[in-house]
C-alpha cells in the first residue's frame, strides 16, 4: 500500500500544516511516512505545497509526479494539479477560492467551499482542515479520531485555544463531503 | 525512545548535541539555516558554546581554534558557503583535528539556487581544500541516517584525529520522516592529549600546519596517507538491496539513492533484474563491494544530482569489467522516479540485448 498526497495553495493558507498532520497521524498509526515542502523561491508571495506518501513498506521518493489525492487550495495550484492527478485519484477543491472546475471523469472530484464554511465556523484559518476533513470522507487512510489525536498532539501551544475549532471543522469537511459524494 | 517527525535540519542538530557537541560556529545559508537556528537556542539552553560568525571564512577558523583546545566541534553551511570554508578546512587538515562539518548541498555552480543537489560530491571527497587530503564522507539518505550518521561522525572524526563531512541536500535538509533520536551523551570529560589546555608541567603541545622543510612536509604526508589507509580498510560504509542473481547495478547516494530505490522497485515489479547499492560513505568509497559485484553483474547505472561526479569513483571500482552508464539531473532538480525507471529500463534493454547477441 502506497499513498501520496499534494496540499497546495497560497502561504498562510495552512497548506504546510494540514500536510504535517496527516503525516503525524500516518506515523502515529504506525506507517512509514514522509513529508516535503516546497521551499524554493516561489514561497515569497507565491504558492507554496508540499507531499506526503503514507506506506506501509519504507518509501523511497517523498516526490510523486502523479498524486493520488490532490487538495488544492487556489487556482494556480488546481491548474497545475488537476491534469497530474492519477487516474482513480481524488481531487478536493477549495471552491470558495476556484472558480474552475475539473473536467475529468477518470478521477472523484469534491468541491469543497472550505473558506466560506471557515468563515461561517468563524475563523478564515482553519479551511486547511475542513478541505482534510473532506479529504478524510474518501479516503479512509487516516481514520477522524486519529486525525484529531494528532491536531491536539501538534497544534502549536500558542493555538491551543483553537483546537474546538479545529476540530469542528474536521466535522464539518467530512460531513460536507459526505453530503458531495451522496449527490 | 519513541519515533518522532524530525526535519532533517533539526534532527542533525539535535543528534549533535546528543553527540555531546560543545560548541558550534556557523552562518546561515539556504538550505541549512534551520540547524544553525535550532542549535542557536537549544546550545545556549545548554550552556554550551553557540556563536554566529560574521561570514563563514570566521566560522571556520573559530572551528579550528575550538578544535585546537580540545573541544567536540562542528560547523554546517551549504555548498558556497562550504567554499568559503576551504582554507580553513586544508588547515584543520593539515593540523590534523577532529572536526564535523555539515554541508546540506544545494544548485549550483556560483550563488546558483536553494534547491536539492549533489554538485559538490568531487569539492567534498577529493580534498575539501587545497593540499593531499581527504575527509571522511558521509551521506545520508534519510533523516535517520541523517541522526546516525552525525553521531558516527563525532566518533570517526575522534577515533582518526580526521576531519568528518556530512554531505546531505537540500531534500534530506528539509523534509521531515518518523526517526529515533538517540539518548543524550555526557560532554567529553577529559581533553585529549594533543589538546592546546595550557602546558602547566607538561611539555607544551604544538598544532601547526606549517612544515616549511619539505621532508617534514612529506612526513606528514605520509603520516595522512597511511591514517587513509586504514581508513579505506576500516570504514568503507554502504546498503544494498536485491543485489543477488541480477543482470543489471543501480548505484546512487543520497536522495538520487532513495528515489532510484523507488524506481529499481518498479523495474523489479516488471521483471527486470535489477538491484541497488547505495554507498553511505563517499570517502572511503565502497570499490570493494562494488568491485565484487562487477564480477557478476553486466551492467551498471550510476544516478546523481549532478554531471556525473561519483560516476568515475565507480568506473574506478568496476575497472572496465562492465559498461558503466549515467543517469543525472542537475542545477537543483530532483529527478522523479519514473525518470530513473527509464533510464534503469534503457539500461537494461541494452545490457540485456548484447547479452542475447
Amino acid at each position: 500500500m502506497i499513498e501520496s498526497f499534494l496540499f497546495s495553495g497560497f502561504g498562510g493558507q495552512g497548506v504546510m500544516f494540514a500536510g504535517q498532520l496527516l503525516a503525524y497521524a500516518g506515523m502515529d498509526t504506525g506507517l512509514e511516512t514522509t513529508w516535503i515542502p516546497s521551499y524554493g523561491p516561489e514561497m515569497r508571495g507565491g504558492t507554496a505545497h508540499c507531499f506526503v506518501v503514507l506506506s506501509d513498506k519504507p518509501i523511497g521518493s517523498p516526490l510523486v509526479r502523479n498524486p493520488k489525492t490532490a487538495l488544492v487550495f487556489n487556482n494556480p495550484s488546481f491548474e497545475k494539479y488537476d491534469p497530474l492527478i492519477k487516474t482513480g485519484g481524488l481531487l478536493i477543491v477549495n471552491s470558495s477560492m476556484i472558480v474552475q472546475s475539473s473536467n475529468r471523469t477518470d478521477i472523484t472530484t469534491l468541491n469543497i467551499p472550505a473558506t466560506s464554511l471557515a468563515d461561517e465556523l468563524g475563523s478564515l484559518r482553519v479551511a486547511n482542515l475542513i478541505m482534510l476533513g473532506a479529504m478524510l470522507a474518501a479516503n479512509h487512510i487516516i481514520r477522524p479520531e486519529d486525525l484529531k489525536q494528532a491536531l491536539a498532539d501538534h497544534i502549536p501551544a500558542h493555538h491551543t485555544d483553537m483546537l474546538g475549532m479545529n476540530y469542528a471543522a474536521v466535522d464539518l469537511g467530512m460531513e460536507h463531503a459526505v453530503q458531495v459524494l451522496a449527490r | 525512545m519513541a519515533k518522532e517527525m524530525l526535519k532533517g535540519n533539526n534532527a542533525i542538530a539535535e543528534a549533535a548535541v546528543r553527540a555531546g557537541l560543545e560548541a558550534y560556529f556557523g552562518y546561515p545559508i539556504t538550505p541549512q539555516t534551520e540547524l544553525l537556528e535550532y542549535l542557536s537556542k537549544r546550545l545556549v539552553e545548554l550552556n554550551r558554546v553557540f556563536l554566529q560568525a560574521e561570514s563563514e571564512v570566521a566560522a571556520i577558523n573559530m572551528v579550528y581554534g575550538a578544535a585546537c583546545a580540545g573541544a567536540r566541534v562542528m560547523t554546517s553551511s551549504s555548498s558556497p558557503g562550504i567554499s568559503l570554508m576551504q582554507e580553513g578546512l586544508s588547515y584543520i587538515a593539515g593540523s590534523e583535528l577532529p572536526v564535523v562539518i555539515v554541508d546540506i548541498m544545494r544548485g549550483g555552480p556560483g550563488l546558483g539556487n536553494i534547491l536539492p543537489s549533489q554538485g559538490d560530491y568531487f569539492q567534498v571527497t577529493r580534498s575539501a581544500g587545497h593540499g593531499d587530503f581527504h575527509p571522511i564522507v558521509l551521506a545520508p539518505s534519510s533523516v535517520q541516517e541523517a541522526i546516525d550518521f552525525t553521531i558516527l561522525a563525532f566518533e570517526l572524526a575522534e577515533k582518526y584525529r580526521h576531519m568528518v563531512l556530512l554531505a546531505a541536500d537540500g531534500q534530506i535538509g528539509q523534509m521531515m520522516e518518523p526517526a529515533e533520536l538517540p539518548p543524550m551523551r555526557p560532554l567529553m570529560e577529559k581533553r585529549p592529549d594533543w589538546a592546546l589546555t595550557g602546558a602547566g608541567d607538561r611539555p607544551p603541545n604544538i598544532i601547526s600546519s606549517i612544515f616549511l622543510v619539505a621532508e617534514e612536509m612529506e612526513n606528514y604526508n605520509k603520516m595522512i596517507q597511511n591514517k587513509l589507509k586504514v581508513i579505506r580498510a576500516n570504514e568503507q560504509r554502504w546498503d544494498e538491496i536485491y543485489t543477488e542473481d541480477i543482470d543489471l547495478l543501480v548505484v546512487g547516494y543520497g536522495t538520487a539513492g532513495r528515489i532510484a530505490l523507488t524506481a529499481v522497485e518498479e523495474a523489479r515489479e516488471e521483471g527486470m533484474k535489477v538491484g541497488l547499492l547505495r554507498p553511505q560513505t563517499l570517502y572511503p568509497f565502497p570499490d570493494d563491494r562494488i568491485s565484487e559485484l562487477a564480477d557478476y553483474v553486466d551492467s551498471v547505472l550510476v544516478v546523481e544530482m549532478n554531471a556525473g561526479q561519483m560516476l568515475d569513483d565507480v568506473r574506478l571500482a568496476v575497472g572496465g569489467q562492465v559498461p558503466v552508464s549515467f543517469f543525472g539531473r542537475m542545477g537543483g532538480v530532483v529527478p522523479m522516479p519514473d525518470e530513473i525507471y527509464n533510464a534503469i529500463k534503457e539500461a537494461y534493454t541494452k545490457t540485456t540485448a548484447h547479452k542475447a547477441a
